[in-house]
C-alpha cells in the first residue's frame, strides 16, 4: 500500500506530516513502539529539509510517499527541489563532542540511522530524494 | 502544540512539559530550561505528559549538560512514555541524565 501528501517547507506543519505517516503505519497493524520511531526518523529528515535545505520558505514543497509492504518494509520517499544534502561527506559525530560544544543541531540524523535499516540520498532531474527503509 | 508550566515545591524547581516538542516548538522548552538554570539548584522535569520529542527537543538537555555538571545543578526527568523513553535511549542519554520513572523518586534523588 503506498499513500502519499505534499506540504509546504514550513516547520509548523511538522505536526501534520507526524499525522500523516502516523495514520498509514497504523492502518497497517505496526507495534505503536516502533512506528514512533518511523515516525520520528520521518520528522528528523523533514525538519532538516525544511529549516536547512529550503530556508523554511512555504512556496518550497515537500513531497512524502509511504509504502508499507507487509511483513517486508517500509519505505519512505521524501522528494524536494531545495539544497542538495552531502550525505557522502557526512561524518557522525559522537555524543560527547556535542555535549563538549554546546551545540542542539546533529542529534536528528543519529537517531535517524539509528532507526532506519538504510538511508540513501539522492538527486534526479531537479529533485533531491531521500530514501528511508525500514524492514518488519 | 507544547504546553510548559513551571513551579516550585519544597526548594524543587518544577518544569511540567506537555504534548509535543519538535523543532518548531523546542525553543520554548530552552527558554525554561536557560531560565531556570540561572537562578535554581534543584530541577525536576515531569514529562508525563510529554507525547513526542524529538532530537530538537532531545538537544534542549545535551546543549545544557555542560552547564549543568560545571554549576553543580541537579536535574532529574521523570515520567517518561515508553515511547517517549525509547527516543532517549536511541543515543544513549540515559547515561548522561538522570532519568527516574515517579515524582517521589526524582524527589528523592534531589534531596
Amino acid at each position: 500500500m503506498t499513500k502519499q501528501c505534499t506540504i509546504s517547507c514550513d516547520p509548523a506543519v511538522l505536526p501534520e506530516i507526524r499525522k500523516f505517516v502516523g495514520e498509514v503505519l497504523s492502518s497497517n497493524n505496526l507495534a505503536e513502539v516502533e512506528s514512533h520511531k518511523m515516525i520520528l526518523a520521518v520528522d528528523e529528515i523533514c525538519a532538516n529539509l525544511i529549516i536547512h535545505a529550503n530556508n523554511c520558505d512555504p512556496t518550497h514543497q515537500l513531497n512524502i510517499t509511504v509504502e508499507v509492504r507487509p511483513n517486508d518494509q517500509v519505505i519512505f520517499t521524501i522528494k524536494d527541489q531545495g539544497r542538495t544534502f552531502d550525505f557522502t561527506n557526512y561524518k557522525e559525530p559522537s555524543i560527547e563532542e556535542i555535549v563538549s560544544s554546546r551545540r542542539k543541531g546533529g542529534l536528528g540524523l543519529m537517531l535517524v540511522r539509528r532507526i532506519m535499516d538504510d538511508i540513501q540520498f539522492a538527486t534526479e532531474k531537479n529533485y533531491n530524494i531521500c530514501t528511508l527503509i525500514k524492514k518488519l | 502544540m507544547v504546553d510548559i508550566k513551571t513551579t516550585k515545591e519544597n526548594g524543587i524547581f518544577l518544569i511540567e512539559v506537555n504534548g509535543e516538542v519538535d523543532a518548531s516548538s523546542s525553543i520554548q522548552l530552552d527558554n525554561t530550561i536557560k531560565s531556570a538554570l540561572e537562578t535554581e539548584q534543584k530541577i525536576m522535569v515531569d514529562l508525563a505528559r510529554l507525547e513526542y520529542i524529538s532530537s530538537a527537543g532531545l538537544g534542549v538537555f545535551v546543549s545544557h549538560l555542560e552547564e549543568i555538571q560545571s554549576k553543580n545543578i541537579s536535574l532529574v526527568l521523570f515520567g517518561l512514555s515508553e515511547a517517549v523513553y525509547q527516543v532517549f535511549n536511541l543515543l544513549g542519554l540515559p547515561q548522561l541524565l538522570k532519568i527516574v520513572s515517579t515524582k517521589e523518586e526524582a524527589i528523592n534523588a534531589l534531596n
